[in-house]
């Protein structure tokens, strides 16, 4: 599970961290300040610290502290009432090590032009996603996450479109467009757009979630590969974290999108200067808006990035699945007779006792972390992992002992009831997913659909069981796991891949805990509860 | 001859059933009948205890005060902070109606005056009193329904083969547990509790103002109807059921012609407008101004304040020109009082029913609804379980209902968060939500009209060429 993967060693290290309390590589702070303040900015930093629920094993880090860099170019002739955020993520290492020196280009390039309209923030955040989530609950006066942060010196009115580079050689082949943001939010399709017309204008070779476009549509293999394209994008949103800096800033209005330098030994090779023209061009029509982008769509899958599927194409599917879900409770509520008395407590029972094993999913694995080190040999996130894993595998135990508890109430009606409940439920909370966050939506209800609509107690049991477990919420992730490792050309082994799921579920839990990503809220407390309930059905007695 | 022997044996057994509820009502008048309400006491009081419990736990959390801030549970009219910004306003000798803020009417004022450091457990008692007089209520109208039935049995009223559709005293023992139920275990019921919406207290004046005309005192009945209407002023429409009430309870005969009739309206009207008056001049000796009838009526009225709501006015007269303004605004409330009147012609034998409609179109129409004027409404519907039988859409209602308040605060949130949807969905969802209010109610009253047919016409109907026949309200 990391570089980390012994025991003994990440608890040395750790100790050694929190003894120290200071970060192993840090950012060259005052030579930051020193050159935008040389480039004309008004400069500022903001220091912030946060204690992570656990430590991350991916990121190798659990105590974080960290100092923002920003610099405001004031518009010299423009009220200054909105503005526009250009920012670069500092790492330690060889990650991003060419975008702050790109960033620093672009702001002394910018302090001579006049047409400035919006201020520009350049911002250098340390600790990517935590220092722009910082920055981002300061400059909005919110503290949604329990971040400590010192407030801001200097703002800049309201920021209407941000952008974030990610540059990490000078010689650069191809630019890639993210645009998945935090819970599946995608910024305006304009904004893709606007970058996809700069590339070609300027000949540069843009790709977007790593692939390049094909330009035969029309045959069997043009159309794999944008399906291929159109997949990878949907699994991204699923997942519902931000995948590069700019995720976070649509949480609060603001369109921004990430730009990635990928140097992949092609011939035709850009240089940094091209890439700066083409920052500049974009920048300069965002500081042409006179309003938010709003005039396009917010909801799209994107399998290519010239061709979009809108929404209105995309939520036809999902509904035709929902409307399965409906049409069944429909003929279920035809076939009970309400109102019984003993039926609907007999529903209850298993109802609460599902989303009490929701809850607990949900809650201990976080809390008993300490307890879970003392006993056994585990880190604290192998034992993070390891415990919802349990308390998941616990919940296949329940309904032999719901049965005991309703001391053989179940009768031919009460399995009615509670699928009828079931299925509304599922179907209500498939719809609420759906328009917030389609493709988690979607995946979910590819799943979960066909096997639950069809559950019945008197279906063989053994062989049922086994499909609704490798249907289950848990499996899903498993295999989305595998299929994005397919789909990017990385294919893994079994055993790599389930290192590679476990490592998910805690930075699903982390995010969750960090940023205010509602996925792994959702799968426990609502989606596993829902599948507890027909895994109850299941075997009803 | 065959026909005569089975209406005889036929008026054999509904007498025996006469006898049985005979016996059953005198159990009830028992000098112990005390008995009764003990066998009853022990499920209220756990069904309260666990009430205050849930309220309790959730005043506690942090859940508190996300909840306080969700537009579907307060409103302006009667918000906490609200309240609280008026009662700053009054500790500094300011009107506290001055700047917009605050809309609730004085008495509302020197009731938190006195009690806002214990307004928690103000709001959890004040929804055991509603609980409380739902109760009281419902099993009054039973005992009512029971003597009815027993005098229309004993009348010939009923036709011969409407045994099953009658009512007996095994099914309606858990009714007024139920209602109780339906009132405080109502997730909109708590939601209002713990956002400390004072929804709440007006839900509690007309719970009482129903427990007091089902028990026949007109003056108290007079004086509670008077403080509804004091504090939203859509409870005047409750008027007329009341009336019938009494008036079929002294055995007068609704004829506009007959003295009688007149006599005792214009007393009840006079107890009612005397008490309005009194209240309204106690409001103004209270804080020495006129202020209050702008801000609170006034507001009501002319819908100023355009926060999105479940209600429909809000995006209606957020499009419309300022120039017709006043023509919606009539057309909007005369929407709300309009019902009544040929309600009470329908339904003048069956004042209840038609306080259960009268106060589930106040919650749909009104101005400012919120959630917890939708609660009061719900809880009498395990009153018309009997009707289930005839109900034709109650399945696609609840699948409305349900969806709506689940998608009520992710369109919200799509919204104003977000920013990818617009004000368009969020009403979209609204008027799927009163679509859904309006059918429930519609199909309750359907329900309870083909029932009273069937009574009197007999269940299984006959066309005259033999074939099943098909009951369509027209």
């Amino acid at each position: 599970m990391g570089l980390l993967s012994d025991p003994s060693r990440r608890k040395v290290l750790t100790g050694l961290l929190t003894r120290l309390n200071t970060p192993i590589c840090g950012m060259p702070v005052e030579w930051l300040v020193k050159a935008m303040q040389s480039r004309g900015l008004e400069v500022f930093t903001q220091s912030f610290s946060r204690k992570l629920p656990f430590p991350d094993e991916n990121k190798e880090r659990y105590m974080v502290r960290g100092t923002n860099v920003y610099g405001i170019l004031r518009a010299p002739r423009a009220p200054r009432t909105e503005a526009l955020v250009i920012s670069a993520p500092c790492s330690p290492g060889d990650s991003n090590n060419q975008a702050v020196g790109l960033l620093l280009a672009l702001a002394q390039y910018f302090r001579n032009q006049v047409y400035w309209a919006k201020d520009i923030i350049f911002l250098v955040n340390e600790h990517d996603l935590m220092g722009t989530q910082a920055w981002l609950e300061a400059y909005h006066h919110t503290n949604i996450t329990g971040m400590e942060y010192s407030p801001l010196q200097g703002r800049a009115g309201s920021i209407q479109a941000a952008l974030s580079l990610e540059l990490s050689s000078d010689v650069i082949t191809s630019l890639d467009l993210i645009l998945e943001g935090l819970n599946g939010q995608l910024p305006n399709l304009d904004l893709a757009n606007l970058f996809y017309a700069f590339c070609q204008k300027l000949g540069v070779l843009c790709t977007i979630q790593g692939k390049l476009q094909r330009n035969d549509w029309d045959t069997a293999e043009g159309y794999t590969h944008a399906a291929q394209t159109m997949m990878l994008m949907v699994l991204k949103q699923a997942c519902g974290r931000s995948w590069g800096d700019h995720g976070l800033f649509l949480r609060y209005h603001i369109e921004a999108a990430s730009v990635r330098g990928i140097n992949s030994f092609r011939h035709y090779k850009t240089d940094a200067a091209t890439i700066g023209r083409l920052l500049e061009g974009m920048v300069r029509k965002l500081n042409n808006l006179l309003e938010r982008l709003h005039q396009s769509y917010f909801f799209y899958l994107l399998p290519s990035l010239s061709r979009f599927v809108s929404i209105g194409c995309y939520m036809l599917a999902f509904g035709l699945l929902v409307v399965i879900l409906l049409l069944r409770g429909v003929t279920e509520a035809q076939q009970v007779s309400l109102p019984s008395g003993p039926g609907v407590l007999t529903v209850l029972t298993p109802v609460v006792i599902s989303h009490l094993t929701g809850v607990a999913l949900y809650l201990l694995p976080v809390h008993l972390q300490e307890m879970a080190v003392e006993h056994f040999p585990v880190s604290e996130t192998e034992a993070v992992v390891l415990t919802a894993v349990a308390i998941y595998t616990a919940g296949l135990a329940l309904p032999h002992n719901t049965q005991r508890l309703l001391s053989g109430e179940g009768t031919e009606q009460g399995w009615k009831v509670l699928k009828l409940t079931a299925l509304l439920y599922l179907a209500v909370l498939l719809g609420c997913t759906a328009l917030i966050n389609f493709s988690l939506g979607f995946i979910l209800a590819v799943t979960l659909v066909p096997i639950t609509a069809s559950m019945t107690p008197h279906m063989p049991k053994a062989l049922s069981a086994l499909v609704m477990v490798l249907l289950s919420p848990a499996f899903t992730v498993l295999y989305c796991v595998f299929i994005y490792q397919e789909l990017i050309e990385a294919p893994v082994s079994v055993s790599e891949g389930w290192m590679l799921f476990l490592s998910v579920i805690s930075q699903g839990i982390l995010d969750h805990a960090l940023y205010g990503s509602l996925v792994y809220p959702l799968l426990a407390l609502f989606i596993y509860p829902c599948w507890l309930m027909f895994w109850n059905i299941l075997f009803w007695s | 001859m065959d026909g005569t022997l089975f209406r005889s044996v036929n008026k054999f057994f509904i007498i025996a059933f006469c006898l049985d509820i005979k016996s059953y009502k005198s159990f009830m008048h028992r000098p112990d009948s005390f008995f009764l309400a003990t066998k009853m006491a022990a499920p209220l009081t756990l069904l309260l205890i666990v009430a205050v419990t849930i309220r309790a736990v959730l005043f506690r959390s942090s859940l508190a005060e996300l909840i306080s801030a969700r537009v579907e549970v307060v409103s302006p009219l009667n918000a906490w902070k609200r309240v609280v910004e008026g009662l700053a306003l009054l500790d500094l000798g300011v009107s506290p109606y001055s700047g917009d803020v605050f809309h609730e009417t004085p008495l509302m004022i020197y009731l938190f005056h006195f009690t806002v450091d214990y307004a928690e457990i103000v709001f959890i008692v004040t929804d055991g009193i509603t609980a409380l007089a739902l109760y009281l209520s419902i099993q009054t109208y039973n005992k009512d329904v029971f003597r009815k039935q027993k005098y229309a049995l004993e009348s010939d009223r009923y036709s011969a083969d409407c045994l099953e559709l009658l009512r007996s005293p095994k099914e309606m023992f858990y009714i007024p547990l139920k209602v109780a139920m339906f009132y405080l275990l109502n997730p909109f019921t708590i939601l209002s509790c713990v956002a400390k919406s004072t929804c709440g207290l007006n839900n509690a004046i007309i719970a009482l103002f129903i427990f007091c005309t089902l028990k026949g005192s007109a003056l108290l009945s007079g004086i509670l109807l008077a403080l509804a209407t004091y504090q939203s002023i859509y409870p005047l429409t409750l008027f007329a059921p009341a009336l019938l009430f009494f008036l079929q309870r002294l055995y007068i005969p609704v004829n506009l012609r007959r003295s009688s009739f007149w006599f005792f309206t214009l007393q009840y009207a006079f107890m009612y407008v005397g008490s309005l008056v009194v209240i309204t001049g106690l409001s103004f000796f209270l804080l020495g101004s006129w202020d209050f009838i702008p801000s609170v009526y006034g507001f009501i009225f002319s819908v100023p304040d355009l926060t999105p709501n479940i209600g429909l006015f809000w995006y209606f007269f957020a499009e419309m020109f300022e120039h017709f303004r006043l023509f919606f605004s009539c057309v909007f409330q005369i929407n709300v009082f309009f019902y009544t009147i040929p309600l009470s012609i329908k339904l003048k034998e069956h004042p209840v029913f038609l306080i259960f409609m009268q106060i589930a179109i106040i919650s749909i129409f009104k101005s400012y609804p919120t959630v917890g004027d939708v609660a009061l409404y719900m809880a009498f519907l395990p009153a018309w379980s009997h009707l289930y039988r005839f109900l034709r859409n109650i399945f696609l209602v609840s699948c409305v209902l349900l969806a709506c308040s689940a998608l009520f605060p992710v369109l919200w949130h799509l919204w104003i968060y977000a920013g990818s949807a617009n004000s368009n969905f969020y009403y979209a969802i609204t008027l799927l939500f009163n679509f859904g209010q309006i059918l429930l109610v519609a199909d309750y009253f359907y329900a309870y009209l083909r029932r009273e047919h069937h009574l009197t016409h007999g269940l299984y109907l006959k066309k005259k060429d033999g074939t099943e026949a098909t009951l369509v309200l027209k």
